[in-house]
């Protein structure tokens, strides 16, 4: 970080960014200018320190003040309190929740004191736009080491032995697949980067793509050496422009200093890397629909075999990994492979990246070694649910995964583990939901995204999903019977044994578990017409109490279909047949007379 | 739909965004987003052009246009309006956003108001869960949306 005495380190990832992060730059450089100071201390734009929930954040380097809520307004109070007078700034300070005290340091927050920051380790470190500072932490170390000092087959083998797996979902052994490409015979080879990262709650790739990209570059070089490819490639979503700008930036200055390119460190391995855009197609995510995608076609899935490692992207063998996964291998190859296998459970190593959302108190990206438990996740990471309400359900895997309950709390978080409680790891999305959620709704939200998203090549998931998705209607409206349930499940079961990729084989996913974990709750809906928690409007009824109700006529004139009828002073009534359930006049009622049945 | 005239000068612009890429037909997806910069969207008649340039099916670019979500066939509003409907901002009461845009501009999800000043779409997760719900409206987030902001946000534009 050169030459100056201290930093200012502002969290400039896409969800600070909306918080006016840029205006607190610009403030506290103008404030610093004014007290002097900006010969001595830096404000340094960073990639996202994870405590969404608490942003705009700010730290204060070296002595490690983490000011949390920050606005443009508040630059030039710590500018003079903090830097010029050597006073916290106590109301920008992080509120322990429990025990109100104010805590400065971000090491005793219950947020971050249980996680272990392996693919994240810069995120919110450095300065993403500055190679510089990636060196300074031992960038693209790792690569300069395996050039001088490895074969393809010794470098390989160190991420064999590490147990890493593919952090965008299946969990496929990485070194084993590494293996698969080096092996396969061609005269060109690619390495590509898959951040087409569609899970809607998920956003750990973006993340890391904007706090560290270097990062992945370094492991695609390091790939690179290992398959045998000259070419890594960067299938990117386009709805991520921070991220692709600072990737330009990051490959453009990697290449000034010869970290990539021809000749790598004189070693005479070259090593190029492109980025190609995505266009907004989920399927995109799975890896053969990703290379047509690449090669400018529709990216539709074809069957495997063959696998690309064996023929990819232009017909030649290609090693995709996701972007987490990329994060985590040069440190493996820096503190070795041992290191690494000690962290998590026997058959799931190391760490791994969540997106915690949802109805939790720190929502937030959070890194954790495999093995903690969703209990401590979204107890003790997550600070419980919002508003004090109660725990229903965790969804983790987004629209290929499940959901879990109160029972499988305490179930330590890893690759199989997930899969027999029918979810699955996924990318790492974890939506948190509380009592208010009806998972009928929630179901039928996963299946309307499978239905948009399925790319319409084979019929189980093409025509299957749309039919599940249309039971699924019927049951929120009330016109379903307990038979269909049975229906419902058969088609399940169908759709996921004879669907042709990963999209069609998990979709079923969040119906099924939400069907075996909330039998009751479906049951409610088809055999007693009602929705436990409120949230199917076809099964609600808006009464108003005659008891409660003085007839102050709010409720009338908020009403925008003119259901509510009475004389000022008397109490009033809704017309059922007229009203259309939005809920505008139980949120204006001032007397608590209006409820839902 | 209406056939589109388009202006010498763009079509000029357009065949540069092609040979930018060697007109290959590999390259039709990054052709496309250039395109729809350029136009802001991608009618029938420009589809040809790169159909003609990359010497690829006009049928073949349609395909992989339509397949696209990002792709737009028809002109978008000067403001255009974003809903995410992810999960996180699904279950913090993104549709009661959603429903509250449409009532105000009167206007379905994918359509242009008649004035041309607003286009209402749905996308998936901008990865700002933190701040859900979440709503965009060209460059700008806005976060934390609730039904009640909805007519603030507009008149902003007005």
């Amino acid at each position: 970080m050169g030459k100056y005495k201290s930093h200012i380190l502002v969290c400039a990832g896409t969800g600070c960014r909306a918080s006016d992060c840029e205006g607190i730059v610009s403030n506290l450089e103008s404030a610093l200018e004014e007290n002097n100071l900006n010969e001595d201390v830096q404000v340094v734009r960073t990639g996202c320190f994870g405590f969404c929930e608490k942003g705009p954040v700010v730290k204060m380097v070296p002595d490690n003040t983490f000011y949390v809520e920050v606005t443009p307004d508040d630059a030039g109070e710590l500018v003079l309190e903090h830097l010029v007078k050597g006073r916290k700034v106590e109301r920008l300070l992080y509120i322990d929740p429990d025990t109100k005290e104010r805590i400065s340091d971000s090491k005793h927050m219950g947020f971050y004191k249980k996680q272990y920051r392996i693919a994240l380790r810069n995120c919110g470190f450095i300065d993403p736009e500055n190679i510089d500072e990636y060196i300074a932490r031992d960038g693209y170390a790792a690569m300069g080491k395996i050039l001088e000092s490895m074969t393809p087959e010794e470098a390989t083998a160190i991420i064999k032995e590490s147990g890493l797996r593919g952090r965008g979902g299946g969990g496929f052994p990485t070194g084993l697949k590494w293996e698969f490409t080096r092996k396969a015979q061609a005269d060109k080879k690619y390495v590509v980067c898959n951040a087409d990262e569609g899970d809607p709650g998920a956003f750990m790739d973006r993340s890391i793509l904007e706090g560290d990209p270097h990062s992945v570059l370094e492991a695609m070089a390091i790939c690179g050496f290992c398959i045998g490819a000259d070419t890594g490639l960067i299938y990117i979503r386009a709805e991520y422009p921070l991220a692709i700008n600072r990737l330009k930036t990051a490959i453009n200055q990697a290449r000034e200093y010869g970290l990539i390119g021809k000749d790598i460190l004189g070693t005479g391995f070259n090593f190029d890397v492109e980025i190609r855009l995505g266009a907004g197609a989920f399927v995109c995510g799975e890896e053969t629909a990703l290379i047509h995608s690449m090669e400018g076609l529709r990216g539709e899935p074809t069957v495997k075999p063959p696998f690309p490692a064996e023929k990819g992207y232009n017909g030649k063998p290609t090693n995709v990994n996701n972007v987490e996964t990329f994060a985590n291998i040069p440190p493996i190859i820096l503190k070795g492979s041992k290191w690494f296998s000690e962290i998590g459970t026997e058959k799931s190593k190391g760490t791994k990246v969540f997106a915690l959302a949802g109805k939790v108190n720190n929502v937030g990206l959070i890194e954790v070694p495999m093995g903690i438990t969703l209990r401590e996740v979204i107890f003790d990471i997550g600070g419980g649910i919002k508003g004090g309400k109660k725990f229903k359900a965790v969804q983790t895997g987004g629209p290929s995964g499940g959901c879990l309950t109160e029972k499988h709390l305490d179930i330590p978080i890893d690759y199989e583990n997930l899969l027999q409680c029918g979810s699955m790891m996924g990318s790492g999305g974890m939506i948190v939901m509380d009592e208010d959620d009806c998972m009928v709704s929630v179901a039928k939200f996963y299946l309307d995204f499978t239905v948009e998203e399925s790319c319409g090549k084979c019929a189980p998931c093409r025509i299957g999903n749309k039919r599940l998705y249309e039971m699924l209607d019927k049951i929120s409206l009330g016109k379903s019977s307990e038979e269909d349930l049975g229906m419902l499940r058969n088609l399940a079961n169908v759709i996921k044994d004879t669907s042709l990729c990963g999209l069609g084989q998990t979709s079923p996913n969040p119906v099924l578990s939400t069907m075996d974990n909330f039998h009751e709750e479906y049951l409610a809906h088809v055999a007693d017409g009602k929705c436990p928690a409120g949230q199917c409007k076809a099964l609600m009824h808006y009464i108003i109490d005659s008891h409660l109700c003085v007839g102050c006529t709010l409720c009338n004139r908020v009403c925008p279909v003119d259901a509510i009828s009475g004389e000022k002073k008397t109490p009033h009534v809704i017309d059922s047949s007229i009203c259309i359930k939005c809920g505008a006049c139980l949120e204006k009622c001032k007397f608590g007379a209006i409820s839902v049945q | 739909m209406a056939s589109v005239k388009l202006p010498e000068s763009k079509i000029q612009e357009l065949k540069e965004v092609c040979q930018k890429y060697d007109n290959k037909g590999s390259e039709l997806i990054n052709v496309l987003h250039g395109a729809q910069e350029l136009f802001g969207y991608l009618p029938a008649e420009v589809q040809e052009i790169i159909a003609d340039e990359l010497n690829v099916s006009v049928a073949h670019v349609y395909g992989v246009v339509t397949f696209y979500s990002f792709f737009s066939m028809l002109p978008k509003g000067r403001n255009p309006i974003s809903i995410c409907m992810g999960t996180a901002c699904y279950v913090r009461g993104a549709e009661k956003v959603l429903d509250e845009f449409k009532r105000i501009l009167n206007v379905k999800v994918g359509e242009t108001t008649g004035d041309g000043k607003f286009s209402l779409s749905c996308l998936r997760c901008v990865g700002a869960c933190g701040l859900a719900p979440v709503v965009t409206i060209g460059e700008r987030v806005y976060g934390r949306v609730s039904a009640d902001d909805v007519k603030k946000i507009l008149s902003e534009y007005a």
